[in-house]
């Protein structure tokens, strides 16, 4: 099992590590993943009114590469706009961390979890929009009760 | 890894043990010119016959510590070759094309793969194979056994002690309801021999596969017992030379075989002491974690021997966890090293979810662990542990009291 010097940085001092408010109209959260297959990432972006991203924080139960991937994502989305951030590819991650074929998993599910985080937060601002009020309704992956993305 | 006091802690004696001191020592005495390098099947000279009488003893020592007859231990290169030669030998000799006894095999799903392998490779001969579910504590029930027996089952396979549980099977029990329906009964004792009392003139175990290096003695070595009376016929797989009563060729490693049975010896001389080394050091482990919530021990402690200990850690993922935990050389029962990530089949088999089954830490403990290893242990454990449900949204969604099996997931 040979890490990555960049996998185990990642992993010895992750980065953004902690949760945002998820009923914040101005956070999206995407959880995405399942604990049969090992790994479950939540990312939670903080989204200023001109739509770039101010905060990142993730939470992550999954191997190393799972953890590094997600720590790695939350340095690169902040301070990008949606777009950008909803255009890292999965390939970048894993160029970035070195990671090995078996783990290339682990950046997709990186990938998913910042498009997730997008929708959601997208959704929260549309359901705004559409009715006028802070939509207590609005579909949220983050709460358990919905599906993970 | 540069010296020897900065290797992790050992904590993986179910998947090897290092050898006992003495029993290098003496196979030291058995390799070189000074040395009796003979060859025990050389009959016409003193080095031959020198080589023969250590072999002789060491299978003297080996069949002392299971109570069995000397004639009844046939040398192999390790407990998978036993496996195998018990389980082919048995099935090619009674289920073979000139037998009317039958084809049907009884196993179980926790086996070890040298079992499991070599079933599945006979399923593709034609012989046709039942693996018994254990119950959730990883024990066999008896009475699922007897209905699953056939009128053509001819071989029952039950390991005695589970190399990732520690969960020790009745055995005593099986060989009586195998005995009475004149089924052949195999027990891989690989985790037992030297860990449980093994009373072979009692018990009515047919073939017993040993191996040398989970006892402090060398790899590469093992021995099948094949009972004498009943008589138990094998069909040999290696041929050549007729060694071993012709039940497996090829010339006798005398070294290794030396080397087996001092182990042997020793593990007689020590098991209590062993035991009660262990028991101590399993109950301390135990108690330096278990107040760390959702701690689960896998398996039925009041049942398995205390050299292997199996505890799961809910919401902490198993690969993370080992590599949190790089200064302990531990085993996990998430083998997620290929890209679909497979939670340990026996655990699985004994209905844990998958969270649980990945989130397993076998520690397995033996002569040379010291109390201080395990107070370091303690303190590695609980520091990974912290730091990784920190880490673990789903540790969150626990807290939070969110009940995680009725959230719909998306497999990937």
């Amino acid at each position: 099992m040979a890490y990555s010097d960049k996998v185990l940085d990642h992993y010895e001092n992750p980065r953004n590590v902690g949760t945002l408010e998820k009923d914040d109209p101005s956070v999206g959260t995407g959880m995405v993943g399942a604990p049969a297959c090992g790994d479950v990432m939540r990312l939670q972006i903080k989204v200023s009114d001109d739509g770039i991203i101010e905060e990142a924080r993730f939470k992550t139960y999954g191997c190393g590469s799972a953890i590094a991937s997600s720590s790695l994502l939350t340095e690169w989305v902040k301070g990008k706009s949606l777009e950008e951030a909803g255009q890292i590819k999965n390939t970048d991650l894993a160029e970035e961390l070195a990671l090995p074929p078996v783990k290339i998993h682990c950046s997709v599910l990186a990938e998913d979890a910042i498009k997730a985080a997008i929708e959601d937060f997208r959704g929260k601002a549309d359901n705004k929009k559409a009715d006028g009020s802070n939509n207590a309704d609005a579909p949220n992956n983050a709460d358990g009760s919905g599906k993970a993305a | 890894m540069t010296s020897l006091n900065r290797r992790p802690i050992y904590m993986d004696y179910a998947a090897t043990t290092p050898m006992d001191p003495r029993v290098a020592k003496k196979m030291m005495q058995f390799l070189t010119p000074d040395g009796e390098f003979g060859n025990p099947a050389s009959r016409s000279h003193a080095y031959g016959w020198t080589a023969e009488a250590a072999v002789d003893e060491a299978r003297t020592q080996v069949a002392a510590l299971v109570n069995a007859n000397p004639k009844e231990i046939i040398w192999t290169s390790g407990a998978t070759e036993s496996d195998n030669l018990a389980i082919k030998g048995i099935a090619h000799f009674y289920g073979g094309k000139n037998s009317k006894k039958g084809k049907h095999i009884i196993t179980s799903k926790i086996e070890h793969k040298a079992v499991l392998d070599t079933c599945r490779q006979l399923e593709r001969e034609g012989y046709e194979v039942t693996y018994l579910d254990p119950e959730p504590t990883g024990l066999i029930d008896l009475d699922k056994l007897e209905a699953a027996m056939r009128d053509d089952t001819i071989l029952v396979s039950i390991m005695h002690v589970n190399n990732e549980l520690g969960v020790i099977q009745d055995i005593a029990a099986i060989g009586e309801l195998t005995r009475a329906r004149g089924i052949v009964f195999h027990v891989d004792a690989a985790q037992s021999a030297g860990k449980v009392d093994i009373d072979l003139s009692s018990m009515k175990v047919d073939l017993m596969s040993f191996s040398a290096h989970k006892i402090y003695g060398p790899k590469g070595m093992g021995a099948l017992y094949v009972r004498r009376k009943p008589r138990i016929r094998l069909e040999a797989q290696t041929h050549g030379g007729g060694h071993e009563r012709g039940m497996r060729s090829g010339t006798l490693a005398t070294h290794q075989i030396v080397g087996m049975g001092e182990a042997f010896r020793i593990a007689k001389e020590d098991m209590a002491k062993d035991q009660t080394h262990t028991a101590a050091l399993r109950d301390r482990l135990y108690a330096g974690v278990k107040d760390l919530e959702e701690v689960y021990v896998n398996g039925d402690m009041a049942r398995s021997v205390p050299n292997i200990f199996n505890i799961s850690f809910n919401y902490v993922e198993g690969e993370s966890l080992i590599m949190s935990l790089k200064d302990l050389a531990v085993s996990s029962g998430s083998a997620c090293t290929s890209a679909s990530l497979e939670p340990s089949y026996v655990l699985r088999a004994l209905g844990r979810n998958d969270e649980l089954a990945h989130s397993s830490i076998r520690f397995s403990i033996g002569r040379f662990t010291t109390e201080e290893d395990v107070d370091n242990a303690i303190t590695h454990v609980r520091a990974a542990i912290e730091k990784l449900r920190a880490l673990s949204p789903l540790w969150d969604m626990y807290k939070e009291g969110i009940d995680l099996s009725q959230v719909k997931w998306a497999a990937h």
